[in-house]
Order: structure tokens, then sequence, then C-alpha cells
């Protein structure tokens, strides 16, 4: 069995876990929301900008990606420490993924809300903003949700690049023979299953939030059951 | 980190040349693994699918946790539970095993979601019919449903290739020497990670994006197939 000590290692582990995801979660999420935007723009260059970071960074793996950050960008001139390029590749995976999905879901609002916001006046902005994203909020959450999980389990990749994230936490209690292999390993994929099971969660909370009001979603609506 | 600021920070043609061949070797083994534990994967992800549709809770509930948690957790630490665990229970699997088996199991969880999408899609009717006509379960599953849902489940599976290709560098933390343990190795010997790390993105690159472009003409035929 685990002691004291070596929970307490694997959950300050876990912390670091949480801020890397969460730091990747946030900055990858608005480059997806404007990507995924840019996507469906008028403008062709920009859409083909899109296209092409969209396919590269879904080519090469996140490992790949978060080796690349760490080991060749300071030869370029850019020197980062772990946890910049881990948060920098694991966000730069979630935008291209969260683009598409972004984008799918901005194409499904129906073409008539556009108009109708066109029709009482709103700017192009208000549109966007007050109109359109939100109706996709509904579309977005199930398969983004799923997204972030796949990121939250990415970021035990910064382990090799010395991050003490939870799994380097766990290596290094292997290596120190703290305790049997079967209880550490055991602990930790129960700690990133925990913390899946809060991000489903927490999106599940969205959802019901973004699908009130809305007879379309899955979520149920405080009004629509009753009609 | 000082020798990495003094190694002159331009592109080296004549070093990437050098390290070509073997950086090619690595990619070799890192599409072996992938060929292989793919392979187990599909076929794996069928009877989990199968197992998840049972008529015993008993067979059921386990099962769907079990593809729960393992979809949940990080396929690194899943490694690391198949590498330094299993020794302890007289299970000695090499690093190549590990890697496949690890993702064998870890897209069968992922295959047998997409091929329980395709085993719902198959009308009720043909199940009450089969029963009609007494055959067996078994034979139910074989002659009846499992030919019209793989169809449908095919073009979808497609992804989890490609997916599973981008996870395969992940052989290098169980010491499989693939592409990212190869550039790893260079980097290491000559303080140069720049083309290393840069030409296994570019190779790999080569590979999926290519893949991805199949699978996606795959998907678009077959619903206009359908349409």
């Amino acid at each position: 069995m685990l002691g004291r000590d070596q929970y307490q290692a694997l959950l300050d582990g876990a912390q670091i876990t949480l801020q890397v995801s969460a730091l990747a979660i946030l900055w990858g999420t608005v480059a997806a929301v404007v990507l995924g935007v840019v996507s469906l723009s008028p403008f062709r260059p920009l859409r083909w900008f899109v296209r092409v970071y969209v396919e590269v960074l879904r080519g090469v793996s996140a490992i790949i990606l978060i080796f690349w950050a760490y080991y060749a960008l300071p030869l370029f001139g850019v020197d980062l420490s772990a946890m910049q390029a881990g948060v920098l590749a694991l966000g730069l995976n979630l935008s291209a993924y969260g683009a598409e999905i972004v984008r799918g879901a901005v194409q499904a609002v129906p073409r008539g809300q556009t108009e109708a916001a066109l029709a009482i006046n709103l700017s192009g902005w208000q549109r966007l903003w007050s109109i359109v994203l939100p109706q996709a909020m509904v579309a977005v959450l199930p398969p983004y949700g799923n997204l972030l999980i796949e990121i939250m389990k990415s970021s035990a990749l910064v382990s090799l690049i010395s991050m003490s994230d939870l799994t380097y936490e766990a290596q290094s209690l292997r290596q120190n023979r703290a305790a049997d292999s079967i209880d550490i390993f055991g602990a930790t994929l129960i700690i990133y299953f925990a913390i899946a099971l809060g991000i489903t969660g927490i999106v599940r909370l969205l959802e019901r939030r973004f699908g009130r009001g809305l007879d379309t979603g899955r979520a149920g609506t405080a009004f629509g059951a009753a009609k | 980190m000082t020798l990495l600021q003094v190694s002159p920070s331009t592109w080296d043609w004549e070093f990437a040349r050098e390290i070509l061949p073997d950086m090619l070797r690595g990619l070799r083994v890192t599409v072996e693994v992938t060929v292989v534990g793919i392979a187990i994967a599909l076929v794996l992800g069928l009877v989990l699918a199968m197992l998840r549709r049972s008529h015993r809770r008993a067979i059921r509930w386990p099962v769907g946790l079990m593809v729960e948690f393992i979809r949940s957790t990080p396929l690194l630490v899943q490694l690391f539970f198949i590498f330094y665990v299993l020794p302890d229970y007289d299970i000695r699997l090499s690093g190549w095993s590990t890697i496949v088996i690890g993702l064998a199991l870890h897209y069968a969880c992922y295959t047998s979601e997409t091929y329980r999408a395709g085993i719902e899609s198959v009308p009720k009717g043909q199940w009450e019919a089969s029963t009609a006509i007494n055959l067996t379960r078994m034979q139910t599953w074989r002659h009846v449903i499992l030919p019209q849902a793989i169809p449908t489940a095919l073009p979808a599976l497609g992804n989890y290739v490609v997916a599973s290709l981008k996870d395969a560098p992940l052989a290098s933390s169980v010491s499989v020497v693939g592409i990212l343990a190869v550039a790893k190795e260079i980097q290491g010997d000559t303080f140069r990670g720049m083309e290393p790390f840069t030409i296994a993105g570019v190779l790999f690159l080569l590979v999926s994006v290519p893949l991805a472009i199949l699978v996606r003409l795959l998907e678009k035929r077959h619903a206009f197939e359908r349409t």
C-alpha cells in the first residue's frame, strides 16, 4: 500500500498535470474558436492558412510536437522551459482539433439565424458573439469534452521532458522502490480517471447551461419537456 | 544548456542527410508497431462491442467500466503498468510486446465504441426476424448483424488507424527504438535537436497526412453510396 508521503507526491504531481492541462486548454480553446471562425471567412488566403495549420498539427503527433518544442525550438533562439514547451505543444494540438469542431458547429447553425440577426441590424461582431456562437456551443460541447480528456491524457507526455507531473512522480516512486509498482501505477491511473470524470462532469453542466431554452440540444431543457 | 547555446543555430543539411537513414529505420519500427497493434485492436474492439451487448449484466457492466477506464487514462501510464507491474507477477514482456499490447488494448476500447454505433444502427427488426427463423444468438451475430454493422463502422475506424500511428512513438518510453528514440539518441550524442526532431516531424507528416486523406476519401465515398 502507498504511504502518506507517496500519496502526497502523487497528488503534487496531479497538481502539475492539472496546471499544464488547464493552461493548454485555456489558450488552445481561444485559438480553436478564432481559427474555427476564421476558417469560414470569405477571405481565401485566411481559409488556406487555417487549412494548412490544422492539417499539419493534426498530422504530427503530440509527443513529437512536445519534443520538438523542447529540443528544436531553442536552436531557433526560442528557449522554452519544460512547462512552456508542454503548454505550447498541447495547446497547438488542441487548437487544431478544436478548430474543426468549432467550424462544424458554426456551419450547423441555421442560416436563418444570421439572416434574422442581420434584419434586426446587429453588427457582424454581435451576430457572431450573441447569436451564432451561443447556439454553436450546444453542438461543440459533446465532442469538445472528449477532446479535453484527450488533451489531459496527452499531458502525461510532459513527464518525458522531465516535468514533475503525475506520471513523472509515479515513475520516480517506482525507481526509488517506494512501494509496489501495482499500487503506484494503480493509484496513478485512478487519479487520471478521476480527473477525466471531473472534466466530463463540468462539460455536462455546461451542456445543460447552454442547452437551456433551445429545443434542439440533447440536454433536457427547463421548459422543453413539458411541451 | 550552455552547449545548446554554443552550437550553431542554423539548419545543417549535411548533418540532416547523415542521420536520415537511421531516422527512416526508426520510422519503420514505429509503423510496424502501429500495424500489428491496430490490427489486434480492430478484432478485439469488435469482441468488446459484442460483450457490451451481452444479455448478462455480469459481463456487460465490467466490460463497459473497463472500456471507459482505459479510454480515460493516458496510454503512457498504461504502458508503464504493463512494463513494470506485470513482471511482479512473473509476466515478462519485451518493450516491443508492451507497446503492441498497449496500443491494441487502448485502441480496442476506442474502436469498440465505433463498432457499437454500427451495431446500434442495425434495425431492431433484424434481431426479431432472426429469432423468428430460430437462429442462435451466435448465428444472428455472424450472419445477420455483423455483415450490416461492420461496413457502417469501417470508415470511422480508419480514423483510429491514423490516431494509433500518432501514439506509436510512445514506444521510446519502453525502450523500443522507433523514430522518436532514434531522434532522442542523436540529440543526446550530438546536442543538436533541431535536425532530428524536425525530420521526425516531417517524416511523420509524410506518413500520416496521406493516410488521413485516404480515410477521408473512404468516408466520403461511403457517405455517397449510402444516400
